[in-house]
């Protein structure tokens, strides 16, 4: 029995479908995010992984399907009531979205101060707390300008968990990181979620330090999720797709080129013009 | 033919639909509970950036222009012996059309411009959707304060405006070209009536205070996250608030001075 339907699920994505135009991102995505455990959406560029986060987040409305955290349909509810659902969630952003006119001390601070009414010396004392996890206390004062892209991920990362979420989304964190900033946020990701028990979704491509941390993955590609299952699972797995994907093979059933018209035919009718 | 048609329809649909968006920017914006703990302190910074920041502009700009009227209308009007009008002349223009016109392209210009390219800005950045996902409102925490520091703001600076083009006048008026002083203040004081001339003015300047800072903030929300979209967003809005502006001044003298 799979990991997903053996444990409890706090989102519930079924028939999801999405255009951008006429471009088709979704065409029918089922998924089920197992509560308290790491997520990992994984597949090639452009298939949509980001596109899905912010369908979680409800940033965007489906064509089709729907997407429910505990039961709650995302994309039916008040707009007052996804801004108190978006308070259970925290997002990593592949920018890191630090305010720019706020200091680190700031930032980390920001969710607290909009949605509590703790004294000030007790935001202070959490600030501080999420800022020593992810290694950056000493940075409090820093404008997000000064900071390295490394460190601004894990400024956002200390932000994305102020409230203590039930959810964390990851959208690409270690993209454009160097190896040694890619190792520090993999241990953060595994610790942080370990020690807070909250659900983690990470969006990447990036397999092996994906693999290592994450404890189910489901494979995306042409609009549609064409493998699931723990990280072993899938490295076993023989089908072409996912064989390509998992060994970074350049070409296969994801095609290298971008259109397959004739190349020759292609040449002929500029030489004929 | 048939295609042409379609084109036009789809780009008549796309500017509804666009201003069909920019009402509900300012709706969700403005319309909502009361938070004014919360909203003061961001009302206060925004006031400082869009009207304290714009001082020197209006003020510089207002000098100039009522400078510039007083020796117009001196050259003019010595002609016919009726130099002493020149105070009348100065006033009127400026209340009536050139305060609140001239203060609102250069509010589109400064303040206009710098809104929707921080807003873009902020969009390209993530920091909009950042805000979304922290549970906050970005229309609500950083649309409102800017949409009301710019209604709030641009009538004061045309008041300005049209303080510091009557004194440019006078200075240029009574000390450089010999006016008599008395004349100049006293016929300004018969002529310019306070509910048609002041108030017309100043709500002039409360409407275009709202187009510009609508289109301003609109544009920078609505812009595509790149910086070709946020560089025609920022041009979009000078073109679209001075456009506006022009044709709104027209509207509103003819329907506050049309029967005179």
């Amino acid at each position: 029995m799979s990991i997903n339907n053996s444990l409890e699920s706090i989102i519930d994505i079924r028939g999801l479908g999405f255009s951008r135009g006429a471009r088709q991102i979704f065409r029918h995505v089922d998924m089920k995010i197992p509560r308290g455990k790491i997520t990992a959406i994984m597949g090639p560029s452009g298939t949509g992984k980001t596109t899905l986060l912010k369908l979680i987040g409800g940033q965007l409305r489906p064509d089709a399907g729907y997407v429910k955290i505990d039961g709650l349909d995302v994309h039916r509810i008040s707009r007052q009531q996804l801004f108190t659902l978006r308070e259970r969630m925290g997002m990593l952003f592949q920018s890191g979205a630090l305010f720019t006119d706020m200091s680190v001390y700031e930032n980390v601070a920001f969710p607290i101060k909009v949605h509590t009414e703790l004294p000030e010396d007790m935001i202070r004392d959490i600030v501080l707390l999420k800022l020593q996890a992810v290694g950056l206390r000493g940075a409090r004062d820093l404008m997000p300008s000064e900071l390295s892209g490394g460190m601004a991920r894990r400024v956002a990362l200390a932000r994305a968990i102020a409230l203590d979420p039930d959810i964390v989304m990851y959208d690409e964190p270690f993209t454009g990181q160097d190896p040694i900033a890619k190792g520090v946020l993999v241990n953060l990701i595994r610790k942080i979620n370990q020690a807070l028990g909250h659900t983690s979704i990470i969006v990447s491509h990036d397999i092996q330090e994906t693999m290592s941390i994450a404890d189910y993955i489901y494979l995306l590609s042409d609009g549609q999720v064409i493998a699931s299952g723990t990280p072993q699972a899938l490295l076993s797995d023989k089908t072409d797709q996912v064989q390509q994907f998992m060994q970074g093979l350049p070409d296969g059933p994801v095609p290298f080129h971008f259109s397959d018209d004739d190349m020759l035919e292609d040449l002929c009718a500029q030489e004929k013009r | 033919m048939l295609n042409q048609f379609g084109s036009l329809g789809r780009a008549m649909l796309d500017r509804l639909a666009g201003i069909g968006r920019a009402g509900g920017v300012v709706w969700q914006s403005l319309v909502a509970k009361p938070t004014p703990v919360v909203m003061f302190p961001l009302l206060l910074k925004q006031i400082y950036f869009v009207g304290v920041l714009s001082l020197v502009i209006i003020i510089v700009s207002g000098l100039f222009i009522g400078m510039v009227l007083g020796l117009q209308g001196y050259t003019i009007l010595v002609d016919y012996g009726s130099e002493q009008a020149v105070g009348q002349m100065v006033a009127l223009s400026l209340v009536r059309e050139l305060a609140p016109v001239v203060t609102a392209l250069l509010f589109a210009g400064r303040a206009g411009s710098a809104l929707t390219a921080e807003i873009g800005l902020m969009k390209a950045t993530e920091q909009l959707s950042s805000l979304e996902m922290i549970g906050v409102d970005p229309l609500r925490r950083i649309v409102a304060p800017r949409l009301w520091a710019g209604f709030i703001c641009m009538p004061v600076l045309a008041i300005i405006f049209a303080m510091v083009g009557i004194w440019g006048g006078a200075l240029v008026s009574i000390e450089w070209l010999g006016i008599f002083e008395g004349s100049f203040w006293s016929n300004m004081q018969n002529s310019v009536d306070f509910s048609e001339d002041v108030l017309n003015g100043v709500i002039k300047a409360i409407v275009f205070g709202i187009v510009v800072t609508w289109i301003a903030v609109f544009q920078g929300y609505d812009c595509v996250p790149t910086s070709e979209g946020i560089s025609q967003a920022t041009t979009r809005t000078v073109v679209y608030s001075s456009l506006a502006v022009l044709a709104l001044d027209f509207i509103l003298t003819a329907l506050m001075f049309g029967d005179l």
